[in-house]
């Protein structure tokens, strides 16, 4: 059991790494080191690491390709910047961003819990273009939903703001295309690192576990999962659900750094579903550490090599089909094996 | 009371009836054994068993309690377990969290207390980490406790199928060609492990196996199937004197 000591240990690097990088910013940063660009992508930062943690529960732990999720970020946003905006006089900056945020992981939860219903059924492929066409569904809706308040209350439409009928004092909230504006900028980078750290410490957590034990059960042999008694739809359910609740709280991590809240295809199309899903994969597939690292160089290495913008998404496109054969190609991961540093050294203690 | 009594059995796909009519009593604390040429249905026999398929016809008692075309997670709960001809193991798992897994309904704490590493969380792990430790020793295993299982040697694969399936805490235990891909030494091993479950852990075990060696050395009862059917059932040494089942063998061979 030397084995509950290593997973142990290397849970705790990986927290130690995050908080270390947060204490290095917030260093550098007052020594006035850090650049406004930079600064600027703090935030967005975090927002990707909490992505990429959420993402590889789904994708690396219990091994269903989701492509999706930029959906469930998009509901989290738009949910949790409503909140704010309807309580933004009524409600101290703290608690409104704490419910904002919990608003935000809850919404999203239930929508991954609904659409994890029937999508949790289908298997390898179904399951990604079925994730992929909701997340593009999610994505087109909030650009045709109004919702404006006056004294009489909430008023919802999918048409355009003037068929809301609203009295003349009414506000509007969400303006359809134009989306949400003016959502208080409550977001910072202290709040990001608390929420990177708290999914990474909920989800690592969750792994060394009996639930997280059967996710992973499942994902290896559904079969042999089933014939030891493990509930396989449940569990399915469970992971997919927690997966939407840390989205979406990134999602209003999001939306509370943005001036105007847009569902633009580039903030959250299917483009950005694909963005998660190359950190995930970067980050070898099912490891927590890998997707965060992942996460932080593919946000930061295209903003230091601006100039290569235009290639961005072919080089990840490129990216995540190596990565693919290397990882799925059971002669290549021998070889990884066989050749791994820990074995080496390992051999070496062995003669 | 029987401990499980089968009664007119049978499954059909499509135009094949790959088990007709089958019928079985296994007596509590029995080491049964279920033999027949390749394709005969034994496996289908399994499947309609633990809930992977779903009976056209027939009545499965468990202990008295009617378990047909119950699911498989409903079965296991009532007390079966097995193993896989083709072996299923859940392979980037390491070998203790294999059998773990197999504790899932035994030992459990909450998601909450999970994430929040409660300590009701450290005390039932450590209870699981015993449970599945000793349940690893049967094999002689703990030393291999936090190997990859993906990496274990053929037959030690097979042997943890059986200490995750012992781990479900069965009262029926399903192994399916146990020995298969085994030298005649792992076999030998095999063999006494298998004695030595039937007879310290209260389980009762029905296996389907080739190797003649093995069925004569530890069953003490058998059923010959032959194209679904069953060709006969009694005593080992009778069934294996009877010349039908000798001329299914050898033509089959
Ligand atoms: N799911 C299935 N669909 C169609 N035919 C099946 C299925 N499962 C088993 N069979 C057929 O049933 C017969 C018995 O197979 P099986 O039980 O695996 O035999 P064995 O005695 O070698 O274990 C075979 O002819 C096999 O092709
Ligand atoms: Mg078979």
């Amino acid at each position: 059991m030397k084995n509950m000591t290593k997973t142990s240990k290397d849970n705790l690097t990986t927290i130690l790494m995050i908080v270390a990088v947060y204490v290095i910013v917030m260093i550098l940063r007052s020594a006035g080191l850090i650049n406004s660009q930079m600064d600027g992508l703090l935030v967005p930062l975090c927002v990707y690491a909490t992505m990429a943690v959420s993402l590889n529960l789904v994708v690396g732990i219990l091994g269903e390709l989701s492509l999706g999720h930029a959906g469930f970020m998009c509901i989290g946003a738009f949910a949790s910047a409503f909140f704010s905006k309807v309580f933004e006089q009524s409600m101290g900056v703290f608690p409104r961003f704490l419910f904002a945020i919990l608003i935000g992981g809850l919404v999203a939860g239930i929508f991954g819990f609904l659409i994890g219903i029937p999508v949790l059924r289908l298997k390898g492929d179904y399951l990604a273009i079925v994730t992929l066409a909701f997340g593009e569904i999610i994505k087109n809706l909030m650009n045709v939903l109004y919702v404006g308040r006056d004294a009489n209350g909430l008023h919802f439409s999918l048409k355009d703001a003037a068929s809301l009928g609203m009295a003349e004092d009414g506000e509007l909230i969400i303006n359809g295309p134009l989306g949400i504006t003016g959502t208080p900028f409550d977001s910072n980078f202290t709040i990001g690192f608390v929420i990177l750290l708290l999914s990474t410490v909920f989800v690592l957590n969750l792994i060394n576990s009996r639930h997280g034990r059967a996710i992973m059960a499942i994902r290896d042999n559904r079969i042999a999962a089933g014939s030891v008694g493990i509930p396989i739809t449940r569990f399915k359910m469970f992971a997919f659900t927690v997966s939407a609740v840390i989205a979406g709280c990134a999602g209003a991590l999001y939306s509370h750094n943005l001036s105007s809240l847009i569902a633009t295809p580039a903030r959250f199309g299917y483009n950005m579903s694909i963005l998660f899903l190359v950190f995930v994969v970067l980050g070898g597939i099912g490891s927590t550490r890998g997707a965060i690292i992942a996460s932080i160089a593919l946000t930061l290495i295209p903003e230091v090599l601006r100039f290569m913008a235009d290639y961005r998404m072919l080089i990840y496109a490129i990216v995540l089909i190596v990565m693919m054969i290397v990882n799925w190609n059971p002669r290549s991961r021998a070889w990884i094996q066989a050749h791994s540093l820990t074995k080496l050294f390992r051999r070496k203690e062995g003669s | 009371m029987a401990l499980l009594e089968i009664s007119s059995l049978s499954i059909q796909f499509g135009g094949l009836r790959a088990v007709d009519d089958f019928n079985l009593t296994v007596e509590k604390g029995e080491l049964y054994g279920l033999i027949g040429p390749n394709g005969a249905g034994k496996t289908t026999v399994f499947n309609l068993l633990t809930g992977e398929y779903k009976p056209t016809e027939g009545v499965i008692l468990l202990d008295g309690v009617d378990i047909t075309g119950k699911s498989t997670i409903e079965i296991n709960r009532a007390g079966i377990a097995r193993t896989f001809q083709n072996i299923r193991l859940f392979r980037q798992l390491s070998v203790l969290d294999n059998v773990k897994v197999g504790l899932h309904n035994q030992y459990k704490y909450s998601a909450f207390s999970a994430v929040l590493r409660l300590p009701s969380y450290f005390s039932t792990e450590k209870q699981m980490n015993e449970k599945a430790m000793e349940l690893l020793s049967v094999f002689k295993m703990e030393g291999e406790a936090d190997t990859i299982s993906a990496n274990l040697p053929y037959g030690k694969q097979r042997k943890l199928e059986i200490a995750r399936a012992m781990a479900t805490n069965p009262k029926l235990l399903l192994l399916d060609e146990p020995a298969a891909g085994m030298n005649p030494h792992e076999t030998q091993e095999l063999m006494d492990d298998i004695r030595y479950i039937g007879e310290n852990f209260g389980i009762t075990l029905l296996l389907i196996e080739h190797d003649m060696k093995l069925v004569s050395g530890i069953c003490e009862k058998l059923t010959v199937l032959n194209f679904g059917r069953i060709l006969t059932q009694g005593d080992t040494k009778e069934v294996l004197g009877n010349p039908e089942v000798i001329k299914a063998y050898l033509g089959d061979d």
